[in-house]
């Protein structure tokens, strides 16, 4: 096997996450958003499954399967319940403007790319590449939450910025297997904590939609 | 003697595209209806259509100008001349030294300059919005194309469709994740300016949401005749294009002999076939989008586009 088709196969599979980042940033109905969340998770395991058959690394093996399991499977169907409970599944959420949206979440994937090539001139490509999509991963999640107004599309975007991180984590070689197994875990932990929060914002605002939180303290227009 | 089998050759594909752009859309027509359990009308009903047209007298508003009449002409030759340049079968033609991406792009953008401006000429309403549309759709979609025509020229090393063939073919393409997103956005790009279903409904004709042709509803006779035909050699140009670029395979070479042409030759029939099928089961699947919703739809390819460029650098750091 050849070094170019090892590097091809992983920048596929890498700029794929970072594409389904920008397809996460324009869903408008909160059903779809989870599925392209799964995808996400998806297209983060077969990555970091990838990088563990090049790295010969089979610990990583086991964050593909975390990533698999519980990030494509199990937090999207808990989410789709929730929502279902909620009953916000027919809502349809007045992002601030698709096109300056995604343009935005051009320049910031540009942004990281310039800077991640830029400081990481001596590492090896593969991992300077997986650095670069890993920031851009990560800053579109955080774009994705801060659009956002309903409660549950800011988890998505939470968890999405997350996932950017094992990419991180992932092309970095000899990152511990302990570290990567506590995230996973303060994550799924953060995940449980936010779900009730969503509940007990329901209970109290009758409503998801965090610009309530801010009327409340008196701080909206 | 070379020169001679030369601009047979291109002779040849010039007659081929002429003579598959109809049977093409009756393909595509003839599709669409078995999905819809409708037994539709023959596939060659199009070139039917387009004699009867040819005979019929031209009926022309009172102030119709020269511009009016001669566009019918210039959108077809263009059409035509952008259809003979695109490597369908064979990729060293006589020609192909000028068959480059953004030629041809110019071509068909002039095509549909002369087509916006006739549409706006007898001052009727229906035209003025078509024209309006029409504007609106293909100044979205034109960066988009721009973008992609980077993308390649990047990944190829050349906007001359012939060479970007070759490379494609030889095994320095390798496998990126570029070449997909500008796929992708030259598919939108092409369903965008062929007015196909989900930006506009080439089936209706008394409807507010069509485009194109609310745009060309003033022509008859031989003149619609010529505008029909090359709205069929646009369909065959884009699915060319894209064959072209993205499955090369069966291209004969540039010193190819009688036997690879004909090889060529099938294999681009049967490219034809699967994007007209493709292009059917497509347009079955999804509903029109009302037409303020075509910029996102175009938006869409001009990001994947510029995303294609983008990733295309952080491969190149290696």
């Amino acid at each position: 096997m050849t070094g170019t088709f090892v590097f091809d196969v992983a920048h596929l599979l890498a700029g794929s996450v970072v594409l389904v980042s920008l397809i996460l940033l324009y869903q408008r109905r909160l059903y779809a958003l989870l599925n392209v969340f799964a995808l996400h998770a998806f297209f983060l395991a077969l990555s970091v499954a990838w990088q563990a058959f090049i790295q010969a690394a089979p610990h990583l093996y086991i964050t593909a399967a975390i990533a698999l399991v519980f990030k494509a499977i199990i937090i999207p169907v808990v989410l789709h319940r929730m929502i279902v409970r909620l009953g916000i599944h027919r809502e349809i959420e007045t992002v601030v403007g698709i096109g300056p949206t995604m343009l935005f979440g051009l320049g910031l994937v540009a942004l990281s790319t310039v800077t991640m090539l830029e400081v990481t001139v001596e590492a090896d490509p593969l991992a300077r590449e997986d650095l670069a999509f890993a920031l851009s991963v990560v800053l579109l999640g955080l774009l994705v939450m801060v659009t956002r107004r309903n409660a549950v599309s800011q988890v998505v975007g939470f968890m999405s910025l997350e996932n950017g991180l094992v990419l991180a984590a992932t092309g970095a070689k000899g990152m511990p297997f302990v570290v990567e197994i506590s995230v996973a875990f303060s994550v799924l932990i953060a995940f449980i904590v936010i779900g009730i929060f969503l509940f007990r914002i329901r209970e109290r605002f009758d409503t998801v939609d965090v610009h309530e939180l801010d009327r409340f303290r008196g701080e909206a227009l | 003697m070379a020169l001679i089998f030369d601009l047979l050759v291109q002779g040849a594909q010039m007659a081929l595209v002429l003579l598959a752009a109809p049977l093409l859309t009756g393909v595509v027509r003839k599709v669409k209806a078995r999905l819809l359990r409708r037994r539709g009308p023959s596939v060659l009903q199009p070139y039917r259509d387009l004699i009867r047209l040819l005979r019929k007298e031209v009926v022309l508003a009172h102030n119709a100008s020269w511009l009016f009449r001669l566009t019918p002409y210039l959108v077809f030759a263009a059409t035509w001349v952008a259809a003979a340049l695109v490597p369908t079968f064979a990729m060293g033609l006589h020609f192909s030294w000028s068959a480059d991406l953004i030629a041809i792009t110019a071509l068909i953008a002039s095509a549909r300059f002369f087509l916006a401006l006739a549409g706006m000429d007898v001052g009727t309403s229906f035209g003025g919005i078509g024209s309006s549309r029409e504007v609106m759709i293909a100044s979205l979609a034109e960066p988009a194309m721009i973008m992609i025509t980077f993308t390649l020229a990047l990944i190829a090393g050349s906007t001359q469709l012939s060479n970007i063939a070759a490379f494609m073919l030889s095994p320095d393409a390798g496998l990126s994740v570029s070449l997909g997103l500008a796929l992708v956005a030259l598919i939108i790009v092409a369903i965008a300016e062929n007015a196909r279903v989900p930006v506009d409904n080439p089936a209706t004709h008394l409807e507010l949401t069509m485009v194109h042709e609310a745009m060309v509803l003033e022509y008859s006779g031989r003149h619609l005749a010529m505008i029909e035909f090359a709205a069929s050699l646009k369909l065959v140009v884009y699915l060319s294009l894209i064959a072209c670029i993205f499955v090369p395979w069966g291209l004969a070479g540039a010193e190819a002999g009688m036997s690879a042409l004909t090889i060529g030759v099938a294999a681009y029939v049967a490219k034809l076939g699967v994007g007209a099928v493709l292009l059917a089961l497509f347009e079955t699947a999804i509903a029109k989008m009302r037409v303020f919703r075509a910029p996102e739809f175009l938006g869409g390819a001009f990001m994947l586009g510029l995303l294609a460029s983008l990733l295309l650098f952080v491969a190149r750091s290696q």
